[in-house]
């Protein structure tokens, strides 16, 4: 039944996932994950391994859960009030809720884009510079040097350089993403966390920041949760179907996309359902 | 706008929308009257034209029609209203009255050279001056006895004295809590904080007088052994206890309308809740927290009871260990005993009126603030 | 890909913290510290009063109507003062409770939000909110006594003045100016809660406009007028700037009877106690007595209407 599926969507011819010869590294362990609010299970027992410096989407219709597990890698949930976890997440061997672990460590080396860019009300410099500077950064060059090496990084340097003193909020919407992914790949996280960073910019902003995900993945892990299945197609190495707050199926994009193995990944990424 | 009428307003309808429209111009209406009626009983003074002075060129009555009418009026210190109502015989009989009151003073207060100064103008209201027995110059404010001294600054210093005690103490108290309630602490315990301390707001000034009176004062002479035990030091402590409420209230509400997504960020970047809260969401709401400061300020400096409980003595001192006597206490405590129209009187509403006036302008400027803050947020969310 | 390193940073180190954070632990726990101490006001000034002011009181003390010497335990009561409180309060509402609520709904279903002329309207709305209480006694000695009331005088010839001197129904006026404000505020949170679509249903069936305010909207908003009420009463309750040369007398023989007189007043009263008194000592208890009755009657003015709104609102529920 899976040969049968005809290919909706158009996939690059290589795919770097399939190239090299070691087998890739695997970073996040997910152990038998399950996240409740209060009474209510949010997550039910997922369990899979992400790879180092490659990109993993996080697909699914909305409602799954994958913002959800998203936030977990960098324990953004502890935020809410009244969440409790079962099982574990693991990243680099470490479980990330272990006693001595240091939630705010970890935030330095899990970094994370939002969906809505959030750049703070602050000159561009002063965005990237205060991220440094939580990092005991302070001096004045190499606070230069590294903000000009982040928006390099965020393929932004060259929109921005004659106005690195204005404020941030008066870029558009698609140059405020950057300019918060260039915070983020400023403290040189070891993975980044993008939740649909995309989603509220138009096709051409869109692409740029694909574009720019592409690039990152060689010195970054890259988790992506994204509702636009064309997106997951384009730009993963991995992709993990969600539904229901249930991990459903996990494997190679191009495998996910041109025959995977449960009905309900086939019905969801032909559109049968939404 | 609530909804549109979608029809036209019948008679009735129409009646009853111009009086709702009628009554809803009552807080303008209100405002106006207050700077219109309390302005008018001040009049005299601020034109400079009420006289104290208790001994005055004496005026023969059989010179009376030498004098131009206006000049007669002023020398009898009526006004218009009053001289257009009087005939030559009652006019007569008041210039008499006049020299009888001036013969009754004794020899030597007549021969005094303060006697003759008209102390309500502006030169004694503000600055120093050596009265007779004094042997440098001097602020004074003393509305009794035979020349009656009206200086203001004493009043303007203790005002100032009490007030700066006040917001120092109470500004860094309400705005710490103010992050603490807004940015560190659970949910929970949030819920249980902010109405907890808006609740001092409804203690009266009258209470939290007696507290002070009874309790503080004693507390803080403990504490740091001063002289004297009221003073405006605990008046001060005392006001802050009022203040707290007002700064705390609008400093967290600007916090909170700083938007969530700045703090996710900062914490996502790995910044402690402190950090996020002191480098993020502070300098964003910092107009919020400065107009909380500006209206703290307004109800400082407005406080009667607090203060007119805990001090009474007016001494020009700055201080702070000293007694004090704000304008408002002054105003308070002595109108009782003024002569209805005579310069005390007037001189006390002419402190309402400098009150109004400099509250009304620091409001002004706190809820511009806030306005302009507001539409801000909503003009990004937007 | 390149191959994996043998130790990916991951490895190498677990997620402590590098060394502990000293700042942000101290200064969060300053701003625990400088809550914890407002809340430690709080509960000293209520508990001072009421440990000290239990004592002092008696069924005797509440429904006594003094004779002149206000510091003696054993003779004294407080019961003009209770009324004279009550009364002025209860006065104000009907003054300030209809003035408000139209201004509110001027506001909110007919004001145009960007109009210079309802700005003007906010703008003296929050000032008014702002005017020291003193300066409010200025102004009604200034305007009510002075202007209203001796014209009042004039115009109905009376005798010897009625009007024109401080009077129970001036200070209520007072009183009522100056919480107009608390009371606008309030009616206007809860008129903007109404959702538009009740309004347009009502229009949608024929009503009028002012029929539908009157008939679906105003009762839907009763519960944040009763707010509004309660608060205004409860702060009037505490005033006594405002109320000095409007109306509060040093002592009275009587009860008040007409709006032209003079009354006595629970916080007045503990003026005059605690800066008056010849033997301090002997008049503490009735001081704190006389204040704790003042603040059991503040917050259970509070209550009892906070309890009136919650039955409102139970029974506004049930219609729907």
């Amino acid at each position: 039944m899976a040969e049968a599926l005809i290919p909706k969507i158009a996939l690059p011819t290589l795919d770097p996932g399939a190239i090299g010869a070691a087998a890739p590294v695997e970073l996040i362990e997910v152990e038998n994950l399950s996240l409740f609010y209060g009474a209510a299970r949010a997550l039910k027992d997922i369990h899979f391994r992400i790879h180092e410096r490659v990109v993993t989407a996080l697909i699914g219709p909305s409602g799954c859960g994958k913002s959800t597990l998203l936030r977990c890698f960098n324990r953004m949930n502890d935020l809410i009030d009244g969440v409790r976890i079962e099982g574990a997440v693991k990243i680099g061997g470490h479980d990330i809720h272990g006693p001595d672990v240091d939630a705010i460590e970890l935030r330095k080396r899990v970094g994370m884009v939002f969906q809505k860019s959030n750049p703070f009300p602050k000159s561009i410099h002063e965005n990237i510079a205060y991220a440094l500077r939580l990092h005991g950064i302070r001096k004045k060059s190499e606070l230069d040097a590294i903000v000009e090496e982040s928006l390099r990084g965020a393929a932004l340097w060259d929109e921005v350089k004659d106005r690195l003193h204005t404020s941030a909020l008066g870029l558009s919407g698609g140059q405020q993403q950057r300019v918060c992914i260039a915070r983020a790949i400023a403290i040189k996280p070891e993975i980044i966390l993008m939740d649909e960073p995309a989603s509220a910019l138009d096709p051409i902003a869109t692409a740029k920041i694909e574009d720019l995900i592409l690039d990152l993945k060689k010195d970054y892990t890259i988790v992506i949760v994204t509702h636009n299945m064309q997106q997951a197609a384009r730009i993963s190495d991995y992709t993990a179907f969600f539904y229901l707050g249930e991990l459903i199926e996990y494997d190679r994009t191009r495998k996910i996309f041109t025959h995977p193995a449960k009905k309900q990944t086939e019905d969801y990424v032909t559109g049968r359902f939404g | 706008m609530g909804i549109h009428r979608g029809h036209r307003a019948r008679p009735l309808e129409w009646l009853a929308e111009k009086l709702i429209f009628g009554v809803s111009l009552s807080a303008i209406l209100v405002i106006f009257l207050i700077f219109l009626f309390v302005a008018r009983e001040a009049l005299p003074i601020f034109l400079g034209r009420m006289n104290s002075a208790p001994v005055q060129p004496v005026v023969p009555v059989e010179d009376m029609d030498k004098l131009s009418p206006a000049e007669l009026r002023r020398y009898l210190e009526l006004t218009e209203k009053q001289y257009a109502e009087m005939d030559r015989e009652t006019l007569r009989s008041l210039m008499e009255i006049k020299l009888e009151a001036l013969r009754e003073l004794p020899e030597e207060f007549r021969t005094d050279k303060d006697a003759s100064v008209n102390t309500t103008q502006w030169r004694y209201l503000l600055l120093p001056y050596q009265w007779t027995g004094y042997d440098k110059p001097v602020h004074i404010w003393q509305p009794v006895g035979n020349i009656r001294k009206y200086n203001v600054i004493p009043l303007i210093v203790g005002s100032l004295k009490t007030t700066m005690v006040g917001l120092l103490f109470s500004v860094p108290l309400a705005v710490l809590a103010a992050i603490y309630v807004s940015q560190l602490a659970r949910p929970r315990v949030r819920e249980l904080t902010k109405p907890a301390i808006e609740l001092l707001s409804g203690i009266p000034s009258v209470v939290v007088g007696v507290f002070a009176l009874l309790v503080m004062a004693t507390v803080l002479q403990g504490m740091f052994g001063y002289e004297t035990r009221l003073n405006a030091f605990v008046a001060g402590i005392a006001l802050g206890f009022a203040v707290i409420p007002i700064v705390f209230s609008i400093a967290e509400d600007a916090l909170t309308s700083v938007p969530q997504t700045y703090t996710q960020g900062a914490l996502a970047l790995g910044a402690s809740k402190w950090q996020a809260a002191w480098q993020i969401v502070l300098p964003a709401a910092l107009p919020g927290v400065f107009a909380a400061v500006v209206l703290g300020f307004g109800r400082a400096i407005g406080e009667t009871m607090i203060v007119l409980m805990v001090c009474s003595a007016s001494v020009m001192s700055w201080s702070l260990f000293d007694s004090a006597r704000s304008i408002t206490t002054t105003i308070a405590a002595e109108m009782a005993e003024a002569v209805a129209g005579g310069h005390h009187y007037r001189m006390l509403f002419m402190l309402g009126a400098v009150l109004f006036a400099v509250t009304f302008v620091s409001n002004m400027a706190g809820d511009l603030i806030i306005h302009r803050l507001k539409g801000r947020l909503e003009g990004k969310r937007g | 890909m390149t191959a994996t390193s043998s130790s990916s940073p991951a490895r190498r180190r677990g997620f402590q913290a590098e060394r502990f954070d000293f700042s942000s632990f101290f200064f969060s726990g300053l701003t625990g510290l400088a809550t914890v101490l407002i809340l430690a006001i709080l509960v000293a000034i209520l508990l001072n009063i009421v440990l000290n002011g239990w004592d002092g009181l008696s069924w005797r003390f509440i429904s006594t109507i003094p004779r002149k010497d206000f510091f003696d335990p054993d003779t004294t009561g407080i019961l003009p003062m209770i009324i004279g409180t009550t009364i002025r309060v209860f006065v104000m509402t009907l003054f300030v409770i209809p003035v408000g609520v139209i201004t509110a709904i001027y506001l909110t279903e007919y004001a145009s939000h960007t109009s210079p002329l309802t700005r003007i309207i906010r703008g003296a709305v929050n000032n008014l909110a702002g005017v020291p209480s003193i300066v409010f006694g200025l102004f009604g000695a200034g305007f009510f006594i002075n202007f209203v009331g001796r014209n009042l005088d004039a115009v109905l010839q009376s005798a010897k003045p009625t009007w024109g001197q401080p009077a129970l129904v001036w200070a209520s006026l007072t009183l009522a100016v100056m919480t107009l404000p608390v009371v606008i505020v309030a009616t206007e949170e809860s008129l903007r809660a109404i959702p538009m679509g009740l309004r347009e249903a009502s229009l949608a069936l024929g009503a009028t406009k002012l029929e539908t305010i009157l008939k679906i909207v105003l009762p839907q908003a009763l519960p944040g007028i009763m707010t509004g009420g309660i608060l205004a009463v409860s702060r009037a309750a505490g005033e006594v700037a405002p109320i000095l040369f409007t109306g509060v007398a040093y002592y009275m023989a009587s009860l008040p009877t007409r709006l032209t007189d003079p009354f006595m007043d629970l916080g007045y009263h503990v003026y005059v106690l605690s800066t008056q008194s010849p033997n301090i000592e002997k008049t503490r208890p009735i001081l704190y007595a006389t204040v704790l009755v003042l603040l059991v009657l503040t917050f259970a003015l509070n209550f009892v209407a906070i309890l009136i709104r919650a039955r409102v609102r139970k029974r506004l529920r049930a219609l729907h």
